[in-house]
């Protein structure tokens, strides 16, 4: 700050915990609903202090969940997991690829490749879901990981990055490692990605997060149980009503679902920054 | 052997022609420097050698094989880049193994070749470090060492003393040469700086704007430029030029209505034609004599051992730059007589910029 | 765009890019062409027939009231959400900026909101304005005020457009503060020594600058509110009450999978995706031109 006026520095701090206190309540609330009996809860007001009921909670969460959902927290989260992962690493996978290739080669349809993955930037899956759908349905991929995952291994965001990184390795370190005699795979493996980890770690984080987070695909997609994501499972324990839900084995659900997420972002916040700054270009 | 052999060779990106027709043939273990301005073509035929350019038209051959066909990494040659090109995320170590490691060298020789080099290039400390450790020197060492453990046929330089300062240059200059010396191995390098090209080559091939213009030693292109271009390249601060005429018996050049000095002997044929004389600043003599050459004085460099002495001369007030001993003292707004000696005079057709040979 | 040193193989590159081409073409171009190929379609509701109508379905579509609300729904819902998420991240960016102790903290404290999903958050909000037992609905009787979101539409759209905003703080926080970090000092400082006081300087200097990523915000914010939202208006509300929340993504999914009018909800995916086509062409021309300074 140019001026030095003590108070507006305090000033400026107070709206700053105030702007986070406001931010976190939600959470917060979140948090104490988790470690109470639903009796407590139900109460009106509900407490506002942490419970004493944390462990209890959190097992039944985790082992069986919420009596009408037949399938547990534990169960769901491994799904959420399965599929997160999956996306992740399969969008990177085929993007690396698929970049390397659209930078570092020329070939007939080049061109015609580029605009193609390009045209899928635009146009997110809540736009095609019912063909999608049916796409899913026709291959015998309902209620299953692979359908969970594939059709969101599409979109183009990660491509592009990656192409724009490919775009500003020194054309003279691909021409050394011809002299060396790297062909265009060894190339690949030995030098460009590992060239590009810290791309990759950002991907990671942002992928993660989208794909732990799916909510629409998933919730077309399965119908068994067993096969529900987390963030589908919470929307299933609340459909009992309001007067009848668990509320504090689904706000332990919901705690639960946040955690990885909100993990991955805080402990990994640069590559997170980086990633989010730099696809949406 | 390694004798690298440049037979006719030209390069055109689609229809436009870059290089125009470059003959060379290098004798094993000889230091070969391509000199000339930027945009000359001298960077494409390293490439051609290298293989990292097609070859339009003509041949290249190294220790014997034609190599217009072959990858680069089969033509056993070795690259010096001017950014290094050192892979950032491998050790100094793997920088220099990682050619060898694709050849599948044994673990044992590969070590016993980094070590080596290391050693030479006093690398030897430096060998689990990063690039990003290390200074441009030492970058541009372990660059060099990358090429030396390959033992190739040839060495190639892309100019790659241009990105270190003044003073490093000078040193990695005389560096190199010492390598070379002891390697023996026959070297490509290109360099837009005469001063580099001068010191290190034993041959120097100019090219100017896609052509060849001359090969020879450093002393030959000081002695006896072909063209105007070289006259003028070779040689700091470069040759002054003047138009002029050959009197019509070829005993003297004419200068502009100013009078005429000697030539040698051997003229007689060029009797009457125009040219463009070339004068080498260290060549010219400050008389007390009469002599057509007026000259008045406009600005002096002072720089110890010599000085350099700019002013005008002649009715297009031409400027002609002189070097003087630094015990001379000469001052703005002077008025001089310069001379030049017969032997020390370039004489070049006003046309072509060819030299006029006796 | 080029590079100089590119390989040539004759089969590699088709080898790299089989993968993505083949799942975006299965698992998107094709569905995007059937979605178009459906919405010219009429089926009726046994598969049995299907008849070529041309454009009826959209002409269909933007003459029903229903439809309309939800597009007039729809404005409302992206409007709010992005404005709400915009100034708050604004107001926040601009008092991080200023601190110099303690700024990564804020940082952290104020970006993880990001890593929860849209559905997620619904939940938490949902929770307290509960009609059961949310602590503010609680608050608010005393205060003598019944909120029912499920009754009541106004409050329904402002649950979701809460809800949705307070995860995109954190997004436009990160941007803004990003932006802000890439504006000069020594142009904050020269307008000071010119005797700009700070609201003057934000006001003449940080905001104009700004803009790009304003807009370039704002384009985002209106995307997740038309698609991402999807969670939070399942969670909250369901399109409800009667239609107060309807959004057209929502829609899309209610008459495609409730209702199965398979032409009318193609012909209205076909309707969004024009639409995202046009903002992310407007945000492609206008970052092309933002370099400008």
């Amino acid at each position: 700050m140019v001026e030095n006026r003590p108070w507006v520095t305090y000033l400026t701090h107070i709206m700053l915990v105030v702007g986070v206190l406001v931010m976190a309540f939600p959470i917060y609330l979140t948090f104490v609903a988790s470690t109470h009996t639903l009796p407590e809860l139900l109460d009106r007001p509900m407490p506002v202090l942490p419970g004493s009921h944390f462990i209890e909670n959190y097992t039944t969460a985790l082992t069986s969940g919420v009596k009408e959902l037949g399938v547990s927290v534990g169960r769901m989260m491994f799904n959420s997991l399965v599929m997160a992962l999956g996306i992740t690493i399969g969008k990177i996978s085929i993007s690396l690829l698929a970049a390397f290739a659209i930078v570092y080669f020329k070939f007939r349809f080049r061109m015609f490749f580029f605009w193609l993955i390009f045209f899928t930037l635009m146009l997110p899956v809540e736009v095609r879901i019912l063909p999608t759908y049916k796409v899913v349905a026709d291959l015998g991929m309902l209620d299953n990981y692979a359908g969970l995952t594939l059709p969101l291994i599409a979109s183009a965001t990660a491509t592009f990055l990656f192409r724009q990184v490919f775009l500003a390795v020194p054309d003279e370190l691909a021409e050394a490692a011809r002299i060396d005699g790297a062909g265009p795979v060894r190339f690949f493996f030995d030098i460009l990605v590992p060239m590009t980890r810290t791309n990759m770690a950002a991907m990671f984080v942002i992928l993660f997060i989208y794909g732990w987070n799916q909510y629409l695909w998933p919730l077309l997609i399965t119908t068994d149980e067993s096969m529900y994501t987390i963030i589908i499972g919470i929307n299933r324990m609340l459909a009992v009503g309001d007067d009848f839900a668990e509320w504090q084995v689904i706000m332990a659900t919901t705690m639960l679902s946040m955690l990885p997420p909100v993990v991955i972002v805080v402990s990994m916040q640069k590559l997170f920054v980086k990633g989010l700054t730099e696809t949406e270009k | 052997m390694a004798e690298v052999l440049i037979k006719d060779v030209k390069k055109s990106f689609g229809k436009v022609e870059v290089v125009h027709g470059v003959n060379c043939n290098m004798e094993d273990g000889e230091f070969i420097v391509i000199v000339g301005p930027s945009g000359c073509g001298k960077s494409t035929v390293l490439r051609m050698i290298a293989g990292l350019e097609k070859i339009t038209a003509g041949e290249i051959s190294i220790g014997g094989r034609v190599v217009n066909d072959l990858e680069p990494a089969e033509r056993d040659i070795a690259m010096v880049f001017q950014n290094y090109a050192l892979y950032p995320h491998m050790s100094v170590y793997k920088n220099m193994a990682y050619g060898l490691k694709i050849r599948r060298m044994p673990k044992a020789e590969i070590e016993e070749r980094v070590q080596k080099a290391a050693k030479i290039l006093e690398l030897s400390e430096f060998l689990n470090r990063k690039p990003r450790q290390l200074s441009g020197g030492q970058r541009q060492r372990v660059a060099m060492g990358r090429a030396i453990v390959r033992e190739p046929k040839v060495f190639l330089f892309d100019e790659p003393l241009s990105n270190l300062d003044a003073k490093l240059r000078v040193q990695m200059r005389l560096e190199i040469r010492r390598l070379q010396k002891r390697l023996g191995v026959t070297s490509v390098y290109v360099t837009h700086d005469q001063v580099e090209a001068m010191t290190l080559g034993h041959r120097l091939l100019v090219m100017n704007d896609g052509n060849m213009e001359q090969i020879g030693t450093p002393i030959d292109l000081y002695e006896r430029p072909k063209t105007v271009f070289v006259a003028g390249f070779i040689g700091s601060p470069s040759m002054n030029f003047l138009t002029a005429g050959i009197s019509a018996d070829g005993t003297a050049v004419e200068l502009s209505g100013e009078g005429s000095l000697p030539l040698p002997d051997g003229f007689s044929k060029y009797g009457g034609s125009e040219v463009t004389l070339g004068l080498r600043p260290e060549h010219i003599i400050v008389t007390e004599k009469d002599s057509p050459i007026k000259f008045k004085v406009d600005m002096v460099e002072e720089l110890g051992a010599d000085s350099l002495v700019y002013g005008y001369f002649g009715p297009e007030n031409t400027i002609l730059a002189i070097r003087v001993p630094g015990t001379v003292k000469i001052e703005a707004d002077m008025n001089l007589q310069l001379t030049c000696e017969p032997q020390n005079l370039h004489l070049f057709d006003l046309k072509s910029g060819n030299r006029l040979e006796v | 765009m080029e590079k100089r040193v590119v390989f040539r193989h004759p089969v590699l590159p088709y080898l790299l890019v089989a993968p993505q081409i083949a799942i975006t073409l299965i698992f998107f171009i094709w569905p995007a062409s059937q979605a178009l190929f459906q919405s010219v379609l009429q089926q009726d509701p046994f598969g049995l027939s299907t008849e070529f109508i041309w454009f009826e379905n959209f002409i269909e579509l933007f003459t029903t009231p229903a439809y309309m609300d939800s597009i007039k729904v729809t404005a409302v819902f992206s409007f709010s959400v992005a404005m709400l998420a915009l100034t708050v991240a604004l107001y926040l960016a601009v008092q991080a900026d200023r601190v110099i102790r303690g700024g990564m903290i804020y940082k952290t404290s104020l970006i993880w909101p990001y890593a929860v999903a849209p559905a997620v958050a619904a939940v938490l909000w949902l929770f307290m304005f509960s009609p059961t037992l949310g602590i503010i609905t609680y608050a608010l009787e005393v205060l003598g005020y019944n909120w029912n979101h499920k009754l009541n539409g106004t409050e329904a759209m402002m649950l979701v457009v809460v809800a949705s905003a307070w995860r995109q703080v954190s997004y436009n926080f990160l941007f803004f503060l990003a932006g802000m970090f890439a504006i000069p000092k020594s142009l904050i400082e020269a307008s000071a020594i010119d005797g700009a006081g700070p609201a003057r300087r934000f006001w003449t200097i940080v905001f104009p600058l700004l803009m790009p990523t304003t807009f370039f915000l704002m384009v985002m914010n209106m995307v997740y509110a038309f698609f991402d939202t999807f969670g939070v208006i399942h969670m909250i509300s369901e399109g409800g009450p009667a239609g107060a929340t309807m959004i057209m993504v929502y829609k899309v999914y209610e008459d495609g999978f409730r209702a199965l009018d398979l032409g009318g909800s193609s012909a209205q995916s076909v309707v969004l995706m024009a639409i995202v086509i046009a903002l992310t062409v407007v945000q492609f021309r206008y970052i092309e031109r933002k370099v400008e300074y």
